[in-house]
């Protein structure tokens, strides 16, 4: 294959049209302007300027989150590169396959502390899954390849490619991505075959049995939310999930006993602490997951699959582990209970299923609206839900009390519908996340239900919003107060809200018409469904400011410390309490 | 989270691809999640195809070193890792170390006779002093270092552990 003489820029540009990206999130400056004027020059890509570099990784977060395509991110050298330093490390943390292009000061400037300089590659390092300094041109088709093969294989995640000015204007060789064959990383895919049928035999003799699944079901592709549903309808199993797995398992079905962990369901984390056989798919055992360690699901035989090997045994020690893809995994998984002829433990699993309905009897996520009240948030949600439920929707999230209530009262059937930052826990998030949704998705309904607090942080893309006219809907859950720290500080420090209280909020209303967009404000429970259909009516941005309790707090919840079945269901003064051990931790 | 009464050592090989920036990778591992290094060295042995070797002392306990194990093996430039202190793989050890020994008389002499005991090489000298050239286990070195300190020990420069497994197979 011979290749192409251009210049570096124009082998960048080449490389994102060869790997098939349509739309780059990015924001200009002194070291990208090469590669902004290859960008002018040319129209199959799209590119889309952001407010903040944040929201440019965050919208490229969205975008990859809600397609399973990588997403592209380019920024200049200095400032640009530390701003998006917040939203690789969501990205790495959330395994959300992206490439970010840096612009680098010229290489013989490199060290000498020049303009707008900085260490990117040190500074990116530990938050992203690699990243290159390109020295010389020579280098640059090879590393834009490899920057792709790397962000989406194996456990998916950002990577940096850093690019030095005078690189971008040297003129070199470009080849198409063709048998690229990278040197040392080749992630497992297909899971061990003994292994697997182990595993399968476990299952089979299961009496209290438990799928916990995760976001490496989603991250695998839509293939193994099928093999999934069409695993747990073999075996009859329960399902549970994690924050970031929802969606891959429907809601609507009976074996769905809704999400677990530190506001999980009553009736899922009761079920993973008495299961006897619990089947981790794509989840990390993670500490808002799994409570109190040492009191974790103390009885059962665990299988963990996941394509990532440090995962295993890393926080809960796993009797039979899978290292591949989970499409993969459980594909063999069902090939191999087929070929058994297993069949589950009927009577067993009846008792199992009757404990289970005792436990979805205490009802965990009720609430009580009064009429004359103010809005419940959970009410919020829960006609945002009904209203938008028969629509193509994609809900982002901001980080506190609304985002639990989103995972808790709106309900997903689909994989790729639910993006909120979950293992950074990144408040700013949600806003830049549906605007690269809806990107990806114009035809779609993008709502980012907000809090007050998390949507100031990156509230400058609704700018974003406008200029491209991106019809996202921010639905903020306006309780006046940080109220995840509220509750925290209610809980845990003797109701002493020390700077929780948001003070000097905007009146979001003029905030959004001062933007271009529609402003909406409810505060009345009976308000709420004309003015969620007003939103959803509106052709253009919205800000939807909803007043609700300031009071409230999300419920169930594990207290940090406590394990799975010591639950605190609601306001009750006997409710177990957080130990002084359980304060120190997060 | 490590239980260091239950600490094990470990002597780690990591083969790597040698890029810019693979050293701050491993050591930023290290220090990222907290884990421990003893000591660690680093050289090319391959110039061909760019590979180098890193050898790294860890104190962990079992469940750490697995998990060290795993981590170092996901880094991208990461060709392999392999742990030289388990007992299905035999291995062989080596550090060396540079002494400075100053002193004169008795002292000159005793030190002198040490360090022959050690089969350690005089590699540079004036009538003050002492450069020694010592190689063995680690142990080894310790040893010789506390015999020279009452006899004028004025520096001492460690390579750190480089090791590699017994028997014909390479890693
Ligand atoms: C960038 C960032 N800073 C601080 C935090 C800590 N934090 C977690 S939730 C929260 C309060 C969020 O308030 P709001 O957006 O109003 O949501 P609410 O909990 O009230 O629904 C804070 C400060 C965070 N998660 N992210
Ligand atoms: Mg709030």
């Amino acid at each position: 294959m011979s290749g192409q003489e251009m210049t570096g820029a124009q082998i960048v540009i080449r490389a994102l049209l060869d790997h098939g990206v349509d739309t780059i999130f990015g924001y200009p400056g002194g070291a990208v302007l090469p590669i902004y004027d290859e960008i002018f020059k040319q129209e199959g890509i799209k590119h889309i300027l952001v407010r903040h570099e944040q929201g440019a990784v965050h919208a490229a977060e969205g975008y990859a989150r809600s397609t399973g395509k990588p997403g592209v991110v380019l920024v200049t050298s200095g400032p640009g590169a530390t701003n998006a330093v917040t939203g690789l490390t969501d990205a790495l943390m959330d395994s959300i396959p992206l490439i970010c292009l840096t612009g680098q000061v010229p290489t013989h400037l490199i060290g000498s502390d020049a303009f707008q300089e900085c260490d990117t590659v040190g500074i990116t390092r530990p938050c992203t899954k690699h990243n290159w300094l390109v020295n010389s041109v020579d280098e640059l088709t090879r590393v834009m390849h490899e920057s792709f093969y790397v962000a989406t294989n194996g456990r998916p995640g950002p990577v940096v490619v850093d690019i030095p000015k005078d690189v971008q204007f040297a003129s070199g060789t470009y080849e198409g991505p063709a048998n690229v064959v990278h040197k040392t990383y080749r992630p497992q895919i297909k899971g061990d075959a003994s292994a697997i049928t182990r595993a399968v035999e476990l299952m089979a003799g299961a009496k209290k049995p438990i799928f916990y699944t995760g976001g490496g079901v989603i991250n695998s592709g839509p293939n193994a939310s099928l093999l999934l549903r069409q695993l747990a309808e073999m075996t009859g199993y329960p399902v549970t999930s994690t924050l970031m797995g929802l969606g891959a398992y429907p809601s609507h079905e009976d074996q769905w006993l809704g999400m677990l962990g530190m506001h999980g369901t009553y009736e899922a984390n009761n079920a993973m602490h008495d299961c006897d056989v619990m089947i981790c798919v794509g989840a990390r055992f993670d500490d808002r997951v799994t409570g109190r360690l040492d009191a974790f699901s103390p009885n059962s035989k665990k299988i963990h699959i996941d394509i990532d090997p440090s995962s295993i045994n890393k926080n809960v020690h796993v009797d039979v582990p899978i290292i591949g893809d989970c499409a993969h995994v459980l594909e063999d998984m069902i090939r191999i209970w087929k070929s058994k002829v297993a069949q589950p433990d009927k009577e067993a699993l009846a008792d199992w299923w009757r404990q289970i309905d005792t436990w979805r009897g205490r009802k965990s996520l009720a609430f009580k609206q009064d009429e004359s009240g103010p809005i419940k948030p959970q009410q919020a949600i829960q006609r945002l839900y009904e209203l938008t439920k028969d629509r193509e929707t994609y809900i982002t999230t901001e980080v506190g009390q609304h985002q639990m209530w989103a995972a808790q009262h709106y309900h997903f059937d689909e994989p790729n519908r639910w993006l909120t930052s979950g293992g950074l826990g990144t408040m700013g998030y949600g806003l830049p996340a549906a605007i690269g949704a809806q990107i990806a998705h114009p035809d779609a309904l993008v709502i980012d239900i907000a809090g007050e607090a998390s949507i100031q942080m990156c509230m400058q893309e609704m700018s974003t919003a406008i200029q491209f006219m991106l019809p996202v809907k921010i639905f903020i859950l306006n309780n006046e107060y940080m109220g995840m720290v509220r509750q925290w500080q209610e809980l845990l420090h003797g109701g002493r809200y020390s700077h929780s209280y948001s003070e000097a909020l905007p009146d979001f209303v003029k905030l959004a018409e001062a933007y271009g967009g529609t402003g909406i404000r409810a505060s009345k429970p009976e308000e709420l469904d004309a003015k969620i259909t007003e939103m959803l009516d509106a052709p253009g941005p919205v800000i939807f400011d909803c007043l609700v309790d300031p009071a409230e707090n999300c419920y169930p919840m594990i207290p940090s410390g406590a394990p799975h079945n010591e639950m605190i269901l609601g306001e009750d003064p006997n409710a177990p309490t957080v130990t002084e051990e359980g304060k120190m931790l997060v | 989270m490590s239980d260091l009464s239950k600490s094990e050592r470990h002597v780690l090989a990591v083969l790597v691809d040698n890029e810019a920036g693979v050293l701050a990778r491993v050591i930023g591992l290290f220090s990222g999640r907290g884990y421990n290094i003893e000591s660690l060295t680093v050289a090319e042995v391959d110039a061909a195809e760019h590979m180098s070797r890193i050898t790294v002392v860890t104190k962990a306990t079992p469940a750490v070193v697995e998990q060290i194990l795993a981590q170092l093996d996901r880094l991208v430039p990461v060709h392999k890792v392999v742990d030289l202190s388990v007992d299905d793989i035999p291995s062989v050890n080596r550090e060396m170390a540079l002494i400075k020994v100053a002193s004169t008389g008795d002292k000159r002499v005793e030190a002198l006779r040490l360090s022959e005991a050690f089969r350690a090489r005089v590699i540079d000298t004036t009538h003050s002093s002492f450069v020694f050239e010592v190689t063995g286990t680690p142990e080894k070195i310790e040893a010789f270092i506390n015999l020279m300190r009452p006899l004028g020990l004025v520096d001492v420069s460690r390579t750190g552990v480089v090791a590699i497994a017994r028997g014909a197979e390479g890693m």
